[in-house]
């Protein structure tokens, strides 16, 4: 008991490192900040292409949905971060990071938006153009309101999947939470820092994952 | 355009490391093939376990099941693997890595097939009851397989996320499919392992995100 206590609670170490995984904290949010409302953009976007119904805009879009969410994030970074610069392209890590998310995100964000917007009867979107609304005002102002109600809970689980991926980030060096635990646990050699970033996590997802767990058990009841 | 291909489609190199990047495939297969196998059945007993409502045991459950939902993957993974041996306890990175993601998906299965179970009607139970049916012989035969249906389409999509953290093992020197194509990667000065990982995982994953989607459709329990 003593042991676990010394390992992983240890008050001095606590002390001395809490400002390094602070200064984490803040970048792993700067992530998602950038990443969560650039994969729902992206993502909205190739959903709303979808709707126009050309062919072959379709299959780019179904593969390019299909692909990112066939990548796992990790790949996705590294091909990026170290694949990249052999064409000149050199991504600092904070956006190369971003781009890796986004990319993967706005797939699964695009799939659900997509669900979403199939899920409005087409009465909706003919009664808007018939009013003389064009078809972008119909789908913005009709289809999009009433879509993305009707998809609130797969988004707050996709969401909080984006947040928690964000630890990744870690593996091309970006000093989010999980790798500023990791150099603080390098300093004093003893992986207190790991179970500091491990509860800052749960202190912070927790009341979503409840929120999410909630909403799963509302969605396979049926009705 | 050349450049594009000695750099990214280059075949002396895929040549090269192609045996390498092979064994790396083989490495993440059994990986994902593990924890899909081990996560869904450790999901399926704990939700079975909770049934009986025993209130320790459901609490513990409880907080097993949110801890491995609410921290990310790749945290968990390294807490394995560095934190654990400072109390005695050593995992190989192979284990370390499969284990964490084992418990991570079995988190995930015990509340889907939990939902399954709470969602399949009362009358269900009272009826397999009534025709004399016992408690587990009613949860066999007459609750289980309507609850996992149930729980199969968001239960695909879960399965196949959390397979894809296999590549999560690199951080820990595992020498599967992205480890090996960087170390490729840096040893060749050249990106072409990379396109290969990157190949493999459409490989194994793309087939599965198509068959997630039939799924989907088919067992349209999701749709709003």
């Amino acid at each position: 008991m003593e042991l676990i206590v010394e390992s992983f609670f240890n008050l001095d170490t606590i002390r001395e490192v809490y400002p390094l995984l602070l200064s984490g904290l803040w970048t792993t949010l700067l992530l998602v900040l950038a990443c969560v409302p650039l994969g729902v953009l992206v993502g909205l976007t190739v959903a709303v292409l979808y709707t126009f119904r050309s062919r072959w805009l379709n299959v780019l879009l179904v593969l390019y949905v299909d692909f990112m969410r066939a990548f796992p994030p990790l790949v996705l970074l590294i091909v990026i971060f170290y694949g990249l610069p052999f064409l000149g392209l050199e991504l600092r890590e904070f956006p190369a990071a971003v781009l890796a998310l986004t990319l993967n995100s706005s797939g699964y964000y695009g799939e659900i938006f997509r669900a979403g917007i199939e899920s409005i009867p087409r009465g909706q979107s003919e009664a808007a153009r018939s009013t003389g609304l064009s078809a972008l005002q119909a789908m913005l102002w009709v289809v999009l309101p009433q879509a993305v109600r009707n998809v609130v809970p797969p988004l707050t689980t996709n969401t909080l999947e984006v947040i928690k991926i964000t630890a990744v980030a870690s593996a091309v060096a970006l000093p989010e939470l999980l790798r500023s635990a990791r150099i603080a646990q390098g300093l004093v050699y003893n992986p207190t820092p790991l179970m500091m970033a491990a509860l800052t996590y749960l202190v912070l997802l927790w009341p979503i994952v409840r929120i999410v767990s909630r909403f799963e058990r509302q969605m396979m009841t049926p009705r | 355009m050349q450049e594009l291909i000695y750099y990214y489609f280059n075949w002396e190199v895929f040549w090269r490391y192609l045996p390498d990047m092979l064994g790396g495939f083989v490495v993440t297969v059994q990986m994902a093939a593990i924890i899909a196998v081990a996560g869904l059945w450790l999901g399926l007993l704990l939700a079975v376990v909770r049934t009986f409502r025993v209130r320790p045991v459901n609490w513990a459950l409880m907080v097993f099941v949110d801890v491995f939902r609410a921290i990310p993957q790749l945290v968990i993974i390294v807490f394995m693997y560095f934190g654990l041996p400072y109390v005695g306890i050593r995992l190989s990175a192979f284990w370390a890595a499969t284990l964490s993601l084992v418990f991570v998906l079995a988190a995930f299965a015990e509340e889907n097939f939990w939902a399954g179970f709470t969602s399949v009607q009362r009358g269900q139970w009272e009826a397999a009851r009534s025709t004399g049916l016992g408690f587990l012989d009613a949860l066999r035969y007459v609750v289980l397989p309507q609850a996992i249906r149930l729980a199969i389409p968001p239960l695909t999509n879960r399965t196949i996320a959390i397979t894809k953290g296999t590549s999560l093992a690199s951080v820990i020197a595992v020498q599967e499919i992205i480890n090996r194509a960087s170390s490729a990667q840096a040893q060749a000065a050249n990106p072409t392992p990379l396109m290969m990982g990157a190949v493999m995982y459409l490989i194994i994953f793309a087939p599965l995100v198509r068959l997630s989607r039939r799924i989907e459709k088919r067992y349209a329990v999701w749709s709003h």
